[in-house]
């Protein structure tokens, strides 16, 4: 006796869905023609992937073997590799203030999420979709317009007025990625001091690629409102951000 | 120094109008009053209704509001605002947390589109909320899952 096959439908629809995963939460906003369920899953899929993979809270996930050593990166998936990479160039770009070993132990959380919602976004341009914005943890990849002839509109949450939005970002294609010390996660750590910073509440960067902003927020963060100067410099992105003060700053060009 | 200054009234001023535009401000809102401006008799909410019209029978009207004092996060704020008709062409705080009275000429007030007031969510008309990262729990009480909710 044959074990039963699902059959997913191949019809794509537009969805919503939200995801359990890492820690945190993912959202998934699929418009236009949408995606077929076979599809979303597979976003799904890799996101647990990622998170079996990159967890810094399982002892069997490949990141934590290559953090005792037990393993080398030639042993790890090319994932990790490429997420190894991106937290050198962010390293560089910021002159330390991201690391991939904050406290000395090999941690790349900081762009892991980013780098899997950007991933997760491109399956769903594979599977025929243009139109669609993926969340994960505060940090978005949005694709194409939210609607024919409308960008998307992301807004920004005031971290120091619960429920309400401090700045709205509009734009086609873009990724928005918020550090911010309302949920301190461990990797915002100002290597200088090793103490979690202060002087901004939350630092918004906005560019074209959510592994890359991803980075640059947590950097910025740690650099308090001298990241202001180095986010100024950096070609491709803007910034906003709130001070503990509740006053705001932002870089770039918003047009 | 300045420039930080003029930036920082400029965010004050749009959180003071921002609050007395409201009309639900628990403030009393904006006090449609207008006063004639002189230094020998200071401005303040509830004084005289009287619009200063200009010559010109066909012309614009241009006037002068007083807004009620605002209580800001920076200290009590209250500003009164010159009018071309619904233009606002000038901005005279009159009173400013830490002092110093300075006039602002703006030629053209425009919110940036990216705007820096407080806005309730709902009245945003977004997407996706993008904040500091949440855990599971955390996401039950974040603005996302309010979206998400109402989306679903």
């Amino acid at each position: 006796m044959t074990a039963p096959v699902s059959v997913e439908s191949p019809v794509r629809r537009p969805v919503r869905h939200v995801e359990h995963c890492m820690g945190t939460v993912f959202t998934f906003d699929v418009r236009g023609d949408g995606v077929d369920r076979a599809a979303l899953q597979r976003a799904v899929d890799w996101l647990h992937w990622v998170d079996a993979t990159f967890s810094t809270y399982r002892k069997d996930s490949a990141i934590s073997r290559l953090a005792r050593g037990e393993h080398s990166v030639a042993d790890c998936p090319r994932e990790v590799g490429e997420v190894l990479e991106l937290c050198r160039q962010a390293d560089r770009a910021s002159g330390g203030y991201f690391t991939a070993t904050p406290g000395g132990a090999l941690d790349p959380s900081g762009v892991v999420k980013g780098w899997a919602v950007e991933r997760a976004s491109e399956l769903l341009r594979a599977a025929g979709s243009s139109s669609h914005a993926v969340g994960g943890g505060g940090d978005i990849q949005a694709t194409g317009e939210a609607a024919p002839g409308q960008p998307w509109r992301i807004g920004i949450a005031h971290p120091l007025r619960p429920g309400n939005v401090a700045a709205v970002v509009t734009g086609r294609d873009l990724a928005v990625a918020t550090s911010g010390t309302a949920e301190r996660g461990s990797h915002v750590i100002d290597p200088l001091t090793g103490r979690t910073p202060t002087g901004l509440a939350s630092v918004t960067v906005v560019g074209r690629r959510l592994s890359i902003v991803d980075g640059y927020a947590t950097a910025a963060l740690a650099m308090g409102t001298a990241g202001r100067e180095w986010l100024q410099g950096l070609p491709g992105v803007r910034a906003f951000a709130v001070t503990s003060g509740g006053q705001t700053w932002q870089t770039g060009e918003f047009t | 120094m300045k420039r930080a200054t003029l930036a920082t009234l400029a965010t004050v001023t749009g959180l003071v109008l921002l609050l007395g535009f409201k009309s639900h401000s628990t403030n009393g809102g904006l006090a449609t009053v207008t006063t004639a401006r002189s230094p020998a008799n200071p401005p303040s909410a509830g004084a005289r209704v009287r619009p200063r019209r200009s010559h010109h029978p066909q012309a614009v009207t241009v006037r002068s509001v007083t807004g009620a004092i605002a209580a800001t996060p920076y200290g009590p704020v209250q500003v009164e605002i010159s009018l071309r008709g619904s233009r606002i062409t000038a901005v005279h705080p009159l009173q400013l947390p830490g002092g110093a009275q300075r006039s602002v000429q703006i030629a053209d007030y425009a919110i940036p589109q990216l705007v820096q007031e407080t806005l309730a969510a709902q009245s945003a008309h977004i997407d996706m909320v993008s904040g500091a990262s949440f855990t599971s729990a955390g996401y039950e009480r974040s603005l996302q899952s309010a979206l998400d909710r109402a989306g679903a």
